[in-house]
């Protein structure tokens, strides 16, 4: 494990790539939302984003949990309607499995915690077109990738980001169940879900911050290259 | 007493519904608005609606009933309520409860005036609200 020092210079680097990334993304981010929803994604994520490259700018000392915490209690105070609470509730919460710092172990668990704290305040399944349909692959794939396949965190990140791709895409011919675009009813089948976009992008910068940390093969996709040649035996729970 | 807050989109609809509910409450009612996004648009703001919830439950940590309008106000209540129960401590309950905004103030400003109003009673006249009919 890198020292705490490494870690937290790559935590800024991280939320400096975000906050760029979702600047030069909002308008595009905003179109989304006015396709579907109010039109205000972009706005409010670059408000949010914008605000914690501020705040955290100058964080030279303290732990990275603590850090990454700064960075949910920033965004829940500068980003509007539900954004607020999803993204920045959730990093909030999902702070703590960073105590002992940034490990592939502790990084699963991070991600694990943030997916289980967005699902129960949003109370979204997978399938009601929103973030959670991004997530839930980028989440499970990297799980997986680490825990099973022994893979390179950051082989396991580049699965995740084609598994958040695929979320992406999932959204568009299926209908909103949830979210102010579940007005629209059958209107909204056909538009990408902005939630589950920005929710790509954030999981792009972290695997092209991550590449200039670690070593790992990026040119992967979340599919297993091995497809078993005899049927699996089913595990027990 | 049982503090109340009311959480709106529109920081103007969430005053105007604590002063109809004040009026029935009584003078000692304690509520508090906590409408918009805190920036002066319309929304709703989780350390907006934790500051109300902090003044609603006043320093003596009085039990806490918060009602909301719609969609994100409930996230963001529900984050409140979280965030204000690390601050208030143990002393002080706080629900959420789960009725229309106006009619659910209101029965909560009456049940809270009384006498013998707990956190319980006061959620239990807020919620049953939800029944209510205008036309029959």
């Amino acid at each position: 494990m890198a020292d705490t020092e490494t870690q937290r210079e790559a935590v800024l680097d991280a939320i400096e790539n975000v906050a760029d990334r979702i600047e030069a993304e909002k308008e595009y981010l905003t179109d989304l939302d006015s396709a579907i929803g109010d039109a205000d994604h972009g706005a409010n994520m670059s408000r949010g984003f914008r605000a914690v490259a501020e705040k955290t700018a100058d964080a030279d000392d303290g732990e990275v949990a603590d850090l990454v915490k700064t960075v949910g209690v920033t965004l829940i105070s500068e980003v509007g309607g539900a954004s607020g609470p999803l993204y920045g509730g959730s990093i909030m919460s999902a702070s703590a499995e960073l105590s002992e710092g940034i490990t592939a172990e502790t990084s699963v668990a991070f991600a694990e915690a943030y997916l289980d704290k967005v699902q129960e305040r949003g109370k979204a399944e997978i399938g009601a077109k929103t973030m959670v349909d991004a997530l839930t692959p980028a989440v499970h794939t990297y799980k997986k990738s680490i825990e099973q396949d022994d893979l390179p965190p950051l082989t396991a990140l580049a699965k995740a980001v084609d598994a958040a791709e695929r979320g992406v895409r999932f959204t568009v011919p299926i209908k909103a169940r949830k979210g102010r675009a579940s007005y629209l009813d059958w209107r909204s089948v056909g538009h990408q879900d902005p939630g589950a976009t920005s929710t790509l992008f954030i999981v792009e910068e972290l695997l092209a911050t991550a590449e200039e940390y670690l070593e790992g093969d990026v040119d992967v996709d979340a599919a297993s290259p091995d497809v078993p040649e005899e049927e699996p035996t089913p595990e027990d729970d | 007493m049982v503090g109340l807050v009311v959480v709106s989109h529109s920081a103007k609809a969430a005053e105007g519904i604590c002063e109809i509910a004040a009026q029935m409450g009584g003078a000692d009612a304690r509520i508090e608005p906590a409408g918009g996004d805190g920036d002066g648009g319309i929304g709703t703001s989780a350390p907006h609606i934790r500051e109300a919830i902090e003044a609603a439950a006043g320093g003596d940590g009085e039990d806490v009933v918060v009602l909301v309008d719609l969609g994100s106000a409930v996230m963001n209540a529900e984050l409140a309520v979280e965030m204000a129960e690390e601050t208030l401590g143990a002393e002080s309950e706080v629900r959420i409860a789960d009725a229309p905004v106006l009619e659910g103030a209101l029965n909560a400003a009456v049940n809270a005036a009384g006498s013998k109003s707990t956190l319980e009673s006061v959620v239990e006249a807020a919620e049953e609200a939800r029944d209510y009919r205008k036309l029959s």
